[in-house]
């Protein structure tokens, strides 16, 4: 129950890639019969991501390496070239490490940028977005879900605004795509990130959505593919198999969706119910499908993890001790935990082969682990000792 | 990530519990960094009768707890006094990197309830 770490590849997604390992290998750049399929196998692909997300055209989805890519494109891609216009930023407190990252890295190079707070349940506050942006902001970049607490913005509604306010609009979709059904027309959205992995396809491979008529530029130069916004050989087997996977998403989101979200109600209300001084993260309805997020006071996640672990339950925490930093997750800070808080959460991500079954596994199992735990620790108040 | 021994230790930690009518206490740590530890001695002819812990935190903060108290337990104060960080982690085969300085507390803790304990004995021989 870690799928925001890394998902299976589908099996029909799997076997649509292998003939472009070692039989179609051809490089779309050639101009002979191996180049063509490639190109044509590439065209296939790109036709099925914009099917996914609502594009009207080919020219708008460029292939990338991923979501972390796409992110860097959208923000410094179009922060460089639009710097006649402007030289200010706007994103929120809780965005993903690559598009907080280069956000950062615009303000060491004459850029500023505001990072605008979320409530407790992770919703952008739409005022404060308003006021952040002014007549020097180029680009407002939001998450579309936020992959750790699972709360989803109100895309289409702060699309409106930063489109009255006259900048552009990037939505980071790595978390939401192929969960819930995105219309990058319906929702005013100008540039959006998607990820590959995350809709069961490989990883290696991810698209930027750039409406027509919006000014970027590319961060890696070279031979010019991708319409010279990408340069680098195409990943043609990683990309055939994102297309499948784009493809298999569409027609089955709505039925996983309903599938995950009764898992996900059902693991949230059993553990909330049998384990004491346990709270939710993130918001009850407005919430990814595969997502739940749950804190348990006066214990840290890791000795959760592990314990997890060997009962042969994968999932993740947001607590310094899980992380290379050292420092709790800055989404659950964002929302308003204690740093002693955020050490106690723990997330599990659903997939698809997970079942109810499966929600009942953890809830069974969970209880008695907090208990040992709790039994351990100096903060434990008496009552909950035994 | 961790040794086998770390694991063992966390799994089935020794010594684990409070001692109420403990002879010194040492906590060190802070929740905010995600690991607390409380160490308690009882001590009887110079010499470490008990010890306990009770340790918020992560995997290598609950193993090492354990393995200190496995290696202060009948040592003289002077001896248990001269138990490293390092003598910690080396008896659980090792720590990662990065728990080395943030979770590798046990011995400060250790330390932390002898000076308590020596403090108070001072203080009732005045």
């Amino acid at each position: 129950m870690d799928h925001t770490a890394g998902k299976p590849v589908d099996p029909r997604v799997l076997e649509a890639m292998m003939p472009f390992f070692t039989q179609q290998y051809g490089n779309p750049f050639s101009l002979h019969s191996w180049g063509n399929e490639a190109r044509k196998a590439m065209e296939e692909a790109r036709a099925k991501v914009i099917s996914l997300i609502g594009a009207k055209r080919s020219e708008e989805v460029f292939f990338t390496s991923g979501g972390t890519e796409s992110n860097n494109i959208a923000i410094k891609g179009t922060a460089y070239r639009n710097r006649d216009k402007g030289s200010h930023v706007v994103t929120t407190s809780i965005e993903h490490m690559s598009v907080m990252n280069p956000c950062k890295a615009l303000m060491k190079e004459g850029f500023t940028a505001t990072f605008v707070p979320v409530d407790k349940y992770g919703i952008v506050d739409a005022n404060a977005l308003e006021k952040a942006i002014t007549d020097k902001t180029l680009l407002v970049s939001v998450m579309y879900a936020n992959g750790e607490i699972g709360t989803m913005q109100p895309i289409k509604e702060i699309g409106e605004i930063v489109h009255r306010k006259g900048a552009l609009f990037h939505v980071d979709a790595v978390a939401a795509a192929g969960q819930v059904p995105i219309d990058v027309e319906k929702e005013n959205i100008d540039l959006m990130s998607i990820s590959s992995n995350d809709i069961y396809g490989p990883r290696g491979a991810g698209a930027l959505y750039v409406r027509t008529g919006t000014r970027i530029q590319p961060i890696i130069q070279g031979g010019g593919q991708e319409r010279g916004l990408r340069s680098g050989t195409e990943n043609i087997p990683a990309i055939v198999g994102f297309g499948k996977a784009a493809e298999m998403v569409q027609t089955e989101m709505q039925a996983e969706g309903e599938q995950l979200t009764r898992v996900r109600d059902r693991l949230i209300k059993r553990l909330l119910d049998s384990v004491p001084s346990s709270f939710l993260n993130g918001h009850p309805t407005q919430r990814l499908p595969n997502n739940a997020n749950v804190r348990f006071s006066y214990i840290e996640g890791e000795s959760l993890i592990l314990s997890l672990d060997m009962l042969g339950i994968a999932c993740s925490s947001g607590s310094a001790c899980t992380s290379k930093t050292l420092e709790p997750s800055h989404v659950l800070l964002a929302i308003g935990l204690k740093h002693e808080e955020a050490h106690g959460s723990l997330l599990f991500t659903l997939g698809k082969q997970n079942n109810e079954e499966d929600a009942d596994y953890v809830a069974n199992a969970l209880p008695d682990i907090v208990k040992r735990l709790r039994a351990m620790s100096p903060l434990t108040p008496k009552e909950l000792r035994s | 990530m961790y040794s086998e021994k770390v694991m063992e230790h966390f799994r089935n930690p020794h010594n684990m519990g409070e001692i109420p009518d403990a002879d010194g206490v040492g906590t060190v740590g802070n929740p905010v960094c995600g690991d607390l530890m409380t160490i308690y001695i009882k001590v009887k002819d110079n010499k470490l009768e008990d010890v306990k812990f009770k340790t918020f935190g992560c995997g290598a903060a609950i193993a090492t707890s354990s393995m200190i108290t496995d290696l202060a337990k009948g040592k003289t104060l002077e001896e248990a006094l001269k138990i490293s960080r390092g003598d910690v982690a080396e008896n659980l085969g090792g720590l990662p990197p990065i728990k080395m300085h943030c979770s590798n507390l046990a011995a400060d803790g250790l330390h932390a309830a002898i000076q308590d304990y020596l403090k108070k004995k001072g203080a009732e021989s005045k």
